[in-house]
């Protein structure tokens, strides 16, 4: 075979079409780049400020008008309260519902139909229209008042329907193969559900959980709503007065003096580590324990 | 129709079944007089829907007998078989009409519970289903949930002899299921049934989603089984059906105006005659190979 | 039951020994637990309207809708909603300037050009935007962004809806990212194939062929994200302002329907006074108008599922 003869023109392209494709590549990364850039200036801002301030004082202290003294602690020991109703409201009413829409709902029923839609809708709903179902019903409607537990039900409320989807999910993803197999030997629906597919379902219901659980804690405004209230010097108890993390930061945000902005800074610092905490050990667990069908 | 001789040589080409061992297994059967029914079905139709995706079959099925259900694919036998065990229940849309007797008693009666049908009638599936736990909480897992939680160890260590599994996992039962190769996973299921001592034991296509080695054990396995359970297999492989089934009943599809497919039961008698002597063309095409 | 000496047919029971009334009694549980998610709807919606309906009794629905000063604590008061909702459109304004472009930019991105590694990486760093909380996106705003501004030489206000928009708008990334990804992964290979067959590059497969055919699911991450947008509240809270102010100007202060509601609610405002009502008119004003464009936007999500899967 001889050379071809033929010039290919393999070798070189339109170069101006070459040049628009570099540039698009270019705003594509650089529309990443908006979001990351943020994100990290907005950490190393507030880590820098509240830095000098995350100390035992912020931590063990209760707020006071001198921020030289001023602490977080009935703040974060409310979150933590608040963390802990939470999980405790949240998880059986979630994965319960989940169950029910998942393996005892008849699909072609419409009011099942509905009440899948309903939950959709209320994952959307804003934040602050929580706190108002709260005003109107607990705190004002039912004399509960202006409680840590108020709060708390209304962020179950709140949150509720972030973790019927993921649990739907998780138990959805268990093959049916199981299923069968375990009713043909026998077992009656619950022990199908309860002995099969809820533990296989497990970690994607332990992952959602805690990331909408950490979702709640940075949550404010329904709880504003709610009346958490802006000067708390006691630790709060369940059917006390109280006021989360967020809420102090939002209050101290607020103060024209600058170094309770300092403050706000090393509260964030401590909100954001709880968090972070959280989310690495929804990750975590999703990694170790996550089946692969 | 074939006549005997040939018909035996040509028994001989498509299943590979010797007329020794064929003559023997037609012998040791009991005559028709000393046949015991465990399912005597009668005008079964299963519609999904309503359409039918089955109509009108009656057969009985004999103690300890291996019965196949044999035809093209899309002919009903998956749907026929899970009438056994209520299993069709599962799906919503599924209608069944007709009956289906069990040792006298209407297994689709008002009062009947499906989950005592499923205690007495076990089932194997196509696709190996062990469940995501060790070998032995898999064996457990039917005694536990019914109760029969008395010498467990013992009753798992049975199964699996019985399912001729023992010898391979008996040092490493704490292990996953998961990591049991497809045959063994087969065993290890059908070993989960036997756990709970069933009456009947159905099996939809059990060997079709392994290799010949695995095949060849899990028909071993069914002549050894049908001494204490009677066995009903789904096969779309003749051959199969004929070096293990006693009896064997042929589907066929029929096809509406509109175009829609039915099965229905075309001829069931004993293995040898449907292959070598079938009383139904569509039975005689289909076993030589003319079509299907 | 079955055991290997079998002699004659057995007694068959096929009848449970007791009903098992367990399972009926599970069944009522669970669908209890379903009840609540009703129940918190039908809350939502009496808590809303019932005073909403008091609210309308007293001051005309005209007056709401069209007027243009919002002033419920003066004497004498005026109820005129518009300078919340102009405030609410100036914000969202610019939290769609960015997030729409640069969403759109990032999903294209991760979806088109990005190898499966990378991708993998870069997600969930991008969730990481998502998963902070507004009130820390507030902070940033007030104390970060607007100094920022002022030193690029804008004349902004210490409270501003420029500050606000754009921190809402970087906030709302990840939501028009993520949904806009999912749907051009939806478009099939055999589309984009086709098309590089031809000899397309790059550019031109994402921007003529895969966009186009996502279209219905990127809309609607724009619906969403806008819905979102109108119903934050900290962000605005803390830097947008709360003085209600009738301009588009994003340099001067605004005041938003959820910044209103957030500030009124945690006073001390009497149950029944029409002041108190406020807060649920202007809140059910804002269900309603979340609640609209969360049904767009899931009626246009499921019109791309279902043409692809």
């Amino acid at each position: 075979m001889s050379a071809p003869a033929v010039a290919t023109g393999l070798g070189e392209g339109p170069t101006r079409g070459r040049w628009r494709g570099h540039l698009f590549r270019g705003l594509l990364l650089l529309s990443l780049a908006v979001g990351f850039i943020t994100l990290g200036t907005l950490l190393v801002d507030v880590v820098q400020r509240g830095f000098a301030y995350l100390d035992g004082v912020l931590l063990t202290s209760p707020p006071s008008s001198n921020p030289e003294i001023a602490g977080a602690r009935p703040a974060i020991l409310a979150t933590i309260y608040l963390g802990v109703l939470l999980i405790a409201f949240t998880v059986p009413i979630g994965v319960g519902t989940a169950i029910y829409l998942e393996e005892y709902a008849d699909k072609t029923r419409w009011y099942n139909r509905a009440l899948e839609l309903n939950i959709q809708n209320l994952a959307a709903v804003p934040s602050i229209v929580y706190g108002i179902l709260g005003l109107a019903f607990l705190v004002r409607g039912l004399g509960l008042g202006r409680v840590l537990l108020a709060g708390a039900l209304i962020l179950t409320l709140l949150v509720l329907p972030t973790i019927i989807i993921a649990a739907r999910e998780a138990i959805r993803a268990v093959p049916d193969s199981i299923r069968q197999g375990a009713y043909a030997l026998g077992a009656t629906q619950w022990q199908v559900i309860s002995r099969q597919v809820l533990p296989a379902a497990v970690p994607g219901i332990a992952t959602g959980s805690i990331l909408s659980l950490s979702r709640a804690l940075g949550e404010t405004a329904p709880l504003l709503l709610i009346g958490a209230l802006q000067y708390i010097a006691f630790d709060p108890t369940i059917l006390g007065a109280f006021t989360a993390l967020p809420v102090q930061i939002f209050i101290w945000t607020k103060l024209p003096n600058d170094e309770f902005k300092t403050l706000a800074a090393a509260a964030i610092i401590v909100l954001l580590g709880i968090l972070l905490t959280l989310n690495a050990l929804a990750i975590f667990l999703r990694n170790r324990y996550q089946k692969k069908w | 129709m074939v006549t005997v001789p040939e018909a035996e040589t040509e028994f001989v080409k498509i299943t590979g079944v010797r007329n020794d061992a064929l003559a023997e297994r037609e012998r040791r059967l009991p005559p028709p007089a000393e046949r015991e029914v465990v399912f005597g079905v009668s005008g079964l139709t299963v519609r999904y829907g309503d359409h039918p995706a089955l109509a009108g079959v009656d057969l009985d099925i004999y103690k300890n007998f291996v019965t196949a259900f044999i035809g093209p694919s899309g002919c009903g036998k998956s749907t026929f078989i899970r009438c056994f065990n209520r299993m069709n229940d599962l799906i919503p849309s599924a209608v069944v009409e007709g009956s289906v007797q069990y040792h006298g008693e209407d297994l689709y009666g008002a009062t009947v519970d499906p989950v005592e049908v499923r205690k007495r009638i076990g089932m194997v599936f196509q696709k190996p289903n062990p469940f995501p736990k060790s070998i032995y909480d898999n064996v457990a897992f039917g005694p536990r949930v019914l109760g029969m939680t008395d010498s467990l160890d013992e009753r798992v260590e049975r199964a699996l002899n019985q399912a001729a599994l023992w010898d391979e996992v008996s040092g490493r039962l704490k292990e996953s299921a998961l990591s049991l190769s497809g045959g063994q996973q087969q065993r290890l299921c059908i070993a989960r049934c036997l756990a709970v001592e069933p009456d009947v034991l159905l099996m939809d296509e059990p060997a079709s989603a392994l290799d010949p080695i695995s095949t060849t054990r899990i028909e071993d396995l069914m002549h050894e089984l049908k001494r204490d359970y009677t066995i009903v297999i789904v096969t779309h492989n003749m051959q199969q059906a004929a070096r293990v089934a006693d009896m064997t009943a042929f589907f066929s599809v029929k096809v509406s105006e509109d175009g829609r497919r039915t099965g229905v039961l075309v001829e069931y008698d004993s293995t040898p005659k449907i292959f070598t002597n079938p009383g139904d063309k569509r039975t005689e095409d289909y076993v030589t190979g003319r079509f299907g | 039951m079955a055991t290997t000496e079998v002699i004659g047919p057995q007694p068959v029971r096929l009848r449970a020994v007791r009903r098992r009334w367990g399972e009926d009694v599970i069944k009522g549980l669970l669908a209890l637990c379903a009840l609540v998610s009703v129940a918190t709807t039908v809350g939502i919606v009496i808590a809303l309207v019932e005073p909403a309906i008091e609210f309308f009794r007293a001051i005309p629905f005209t007056d709401y809708a069209t007027g243009t000063r919002w002033a419920p604590t003066f004497e004498p008061p005026s109820f005129g909603v518009l300078p919340l909702v102009v405030g609410t459109i100036s914000v969202t304004l610019w939290a769609c300037l960015v997030c729409m472009p640069f969403g759109l930019g990032a999903a294209i991105y991760l979806s088109e050009y990005a190898r499966p590694r990378v991708r993998s990486l870069l997600k969930p760093i991008l969730e990481l935007l998502a998963g902070i909380p507004t009130v820390v996106y507030g902070y940033f705003a007030l104390t970060f962004v607007t100094p920022l501004l002022r030193d690029a030489g804008l004349p902004v206000g210490v409270f501003n809806a420029l500050a606000a928009g754009l921190v809402m708008g970087v906030m709302l990334i990840p939501t028009v990212a993520s949904l806009s990804e999912d749907a051009m992964s939806a478009v099939p290979r055999e589309l984009r194939d086709g098309a590089y067959a031809l000899g397309s590059t790059k550019l031109q497969v994402s921007t003529r062929i895969v966009v186009p055919a996502a279209i219905s699911g990127i809309v609607a991450s724009y619906v969403l994200a806008v819905s979102r947008a109108i119903g934050e509240t900290m962000i605005v809270a803390i830097a947008a302002g709360l003085q209600p102010n009738m301009t588009l100007n994003p340099l001067e202060a605004v005041e938003t329907m959820t910044a209103f509601i957030a500030a009124v609610g945690q006073g001390d405002v009497p149950t029944g006074s029409t002041e108190y009502k406020t807060i649920f008119a202007v809140g059910l004003t804002l269900f309603v108008l979340t609640l609209v464009m969360n049904v767009i936007s899931i009626r246009l999500v499921r019109k791309y599922r279902e043409v692809y899967e």
